[in-house]
């Protein structure tokens, strides 16, 4: 088992390598120059002045140059100055060491992804297996009808629906942000409730898409694995209904699932820009959002290579749950 | 005994699919919408008028007006034009680079497969949607741009269903049959093994249509895609966000219009899917 988990973590070097190269080289072979943003802003820049900051940023080297300097700095987690007024470094922009965990940018988008994947497995897996058996029950039929509405919901849509109707028609619930002016002021319980008031809308949006998609391949994997002869052999024994797809056919139908949420890391990470932006949550995808209205470099290739190291790091994770579901890896054999 | 053609057999199985029917339906509409936009849209989709700024829905604007008094429904006829191309132009990029790297990957192997497989491993690891606006960041948002954006970072999907079909078709006896013959690689690529491998990559080219609609239409939401004064239906979704506490039809109905046409692509491509060959069905999608 160690050795297929060091194999994997090989595996992963030259990916984490081909992923900084490619970030780079967008940024580097996109049409204008990236200190073109901080030039445009200042009419007084003159020509020595730009050379000097091109020279500052490495900008007159060549790019393979370029790239071996940014390489040795990111090592390090230095992802450099950012271009906007402040100057303050990418990395504390993305990890405030000077805030508490729960307000830096990174920690906020990564929680709010890990609970909704969270909330999709634990709605998806039973819908899945439910609608798998009673299948063409009316259950069934509504499910996937809703199913295949869901894959087609544009998510930012939604999301401006629920506001209408939660938050402008019905006023439940806040539509921006993740607490209240007047949280710090609140009893414990108060700051709970005002938390879970905030959270409940991007979390119903961030989960929805994905929940589709899950609870499909629930039941496609669970109605696979029921056909199979040894769930007709536990089912001839004598064991109950519920050992049956419980114990036997469930565990087996996981299998592809834990692959499919390895795979949905990228789509919950990018999705996060459009629904931190509706929602106005402080948050990685926003800053992005903001560093790519501002032509902001810097900041841009940090959270490209933050993204992919993420989405690795998540398949790497479905990789150690498949290999905690199926013995057979386990074992090595 | 009726003579069964392939393509009556496929035709025969899609037309008593009543869901992807329906999907077809849902696409021919939408290409007529976007043909006779000149045509059948009340107004001008860029006509401003000043004495009816947000007006709710009525008889003389049937989905409302927006914030500068233009006629929303004539606006959403018109987005259909761009939906429709971003989606066709988008997908064909990504299907052509698609098929060039699964075909040259699945036919040639060796170090050249390892290396392209390599690349589309990397490409699917660095989340789309941030690859597309980091790119987006250094390009002017046009529709031109978008288009090309969504087809560069959407072809890998195609290229891994290429190679595949690429692998268990080339030691195929008629293959063997053209080599001897002395066909040439790109004759025996194109000519004999493509055109048996097209079914899948139509497929997921319809299906791929859907997810193209989805992006331009988020990045026009953010402000990052189809620009105004061009009407698309995100931009429009934009101005509902703004002013979502006083105009709720401004949100809605361009909303349902993505809705409909991406699921029409979805249940298009799955009824193609079904009716090319039933086994397929259940299996893997996304």
């Amino acid at each position: 088992m160690l050795t297929y988990l060091a194999k994997r973590l090989l595996e992963m070097i030259p990916t984490l390598f081909g992923i900084t190269l490619i970030s780079f080289l967008i940024i580097h072979l996109a049409p204008g120059k990236p200190t073109d943003a901080l030039s445009e802003m200042n009419p007084k820049m003159t020509p020595e002045a730009r050379e000097r900051l091109e020279k500052y940023y490495g900008l007159d080297k060549p790019v393979m140059v370029q790239y071996g300097l940014w390489l040795k700095r990111i090592v390090r987690l230095d992802f450099g100055e950012s271009f906007s007024m402040d100057r303050r470094p990418v990395m504390q922009k993305i990890w405030d060491t000077k805030q508490p965990i729960t307000e830096r940018r990174l920690f906020i988008t990564f929680m709010l992804n890990l609970m909704a994947m969270i909330i999709i497995l634990l709605i998806a897996i039973p819908i899945g297996i439910s609608s798998a058996t009673h299948q063409h029950t009316l259950f069934d039929k509504i499910t996937t009808t809703t199913v295949f509405v869901g894959f087609a919901m544009p998510s930012f849509w939604l999301a401006l629906l629920l506001m209408l109707l939660f938050g402008v028609y019905l006023d439940w619930l806040p539509i921006s942000g993740l607490k209240s002016m007047n949280y710090d002021v609140l009893p414990f319980w108060g700051k709970v409730i005002d938390r879970v008031r905030h959270l409940v809308l991007p979390l119903f949006v961030v989960a929805f898409g994905s929940l589709a998609a899950d609870s499909r391949y629930m039941r496609s994997s669970m109605l696979e694995v029921i056909r199979q002869d040894y769930v007709t052999v536990a089912r001839a024994k004598g064991l109950s209904e519920k050992a049956v797809i419980y114990r036997h056919a469930f565990r087996n139908a996981l299998l592809p699932l834990i692959t499919l949420i390895g795979l949905s890391v990228p789509g919950l990470i990018g999705g996060s820009v459009i629904f931190e932006n509706i929602f106005g949550i402080a948050g990685m995808g926003q800053l992005f959002f903001n560093g790519v209205m501002a032509r902001d470099y810097p900041l841009i290739m940090a959270i490209l290579t933050i993204g992919a190291f993420l989405t690795l790091l998540g398949n790497l994770l479905a990789d150690v749950g498949y290999m905690l579901a199926d013995p057979r890896i386990r074992t090595g054999q | 005994m009726k003579k069964e053609s392939l393509g009556s057999l496929f035709w025969e199985r899609f037309r008593r699919n009543s869901l992807a029917v329906s999907g077809g339906v849902i696409v021919i509409c939408l290409f007529v919408l976007a043909v006779l936009a000149p045509e059948i849209s009340p107004y001008k989709p860029n006509d401003i008028d000043r004495n009816s700024i947000l007006m709710p829905p009525d008889i003389r604007h049937p989905l409302g007006t927006d914030d500068l008094g233009r006629d929303v429904l004539s606006r959403m006829i018109y987005g259909a034009r761009i939906s429709l191309a971003v989606g066709f132009v988008a997908v064909g990029i990504a299907a052509l680079i698609g098929i060039v790297f699964g075909a040259v990957a699945g036919y040639y192997g060796g170090w050249i497969e390892r290396i392209i497989m390599r690349f589309i491993d990397i490409m699917l690891t660095i989340p789309t949607f941030f690859l597309i606006l980091a790119v987006i960041a250094f390009v002017e948002p046009s529709i031109w741009n978008i288009m090309i954006v969504i087809g560069l970072t959407g072809w890998m999907g195609v290229a891994r269903l290429v190679r595949a079909e690429f692998l268990s078709v080339k030691e195929r006896d008629y293959v063997m049959a053209a080599r001897a013959l002395g066909a040439s690689d790109f004759r025996i690529i194109f000519r004999h093994i493509m055109i048996n491998s097209m079914a899948p990559v139509l497929v997921s080219a319809v299906l791929g249509i859907a997810g193209a609609v989805l992006v331009e239409s988020a990045l026009s939401f953010l402000g990052i895609g189809v620009q105004p004064p061009t009407p698309s239906w995100g931009n429009i979704l934009t101005l509902g966000k703004d002013n979502i506490e006083i105009a709720w039809w401004l949100s809605v109905f361009p909303g349902l219009a993505i809705l409909i046409t991406v699921l029409g692509y979805n249940l298009l491509g799955e009824g193609i899917r079904d009716s090319i060959d039933p086994r397929l069905r259940e299996s893997e999608r996304r």
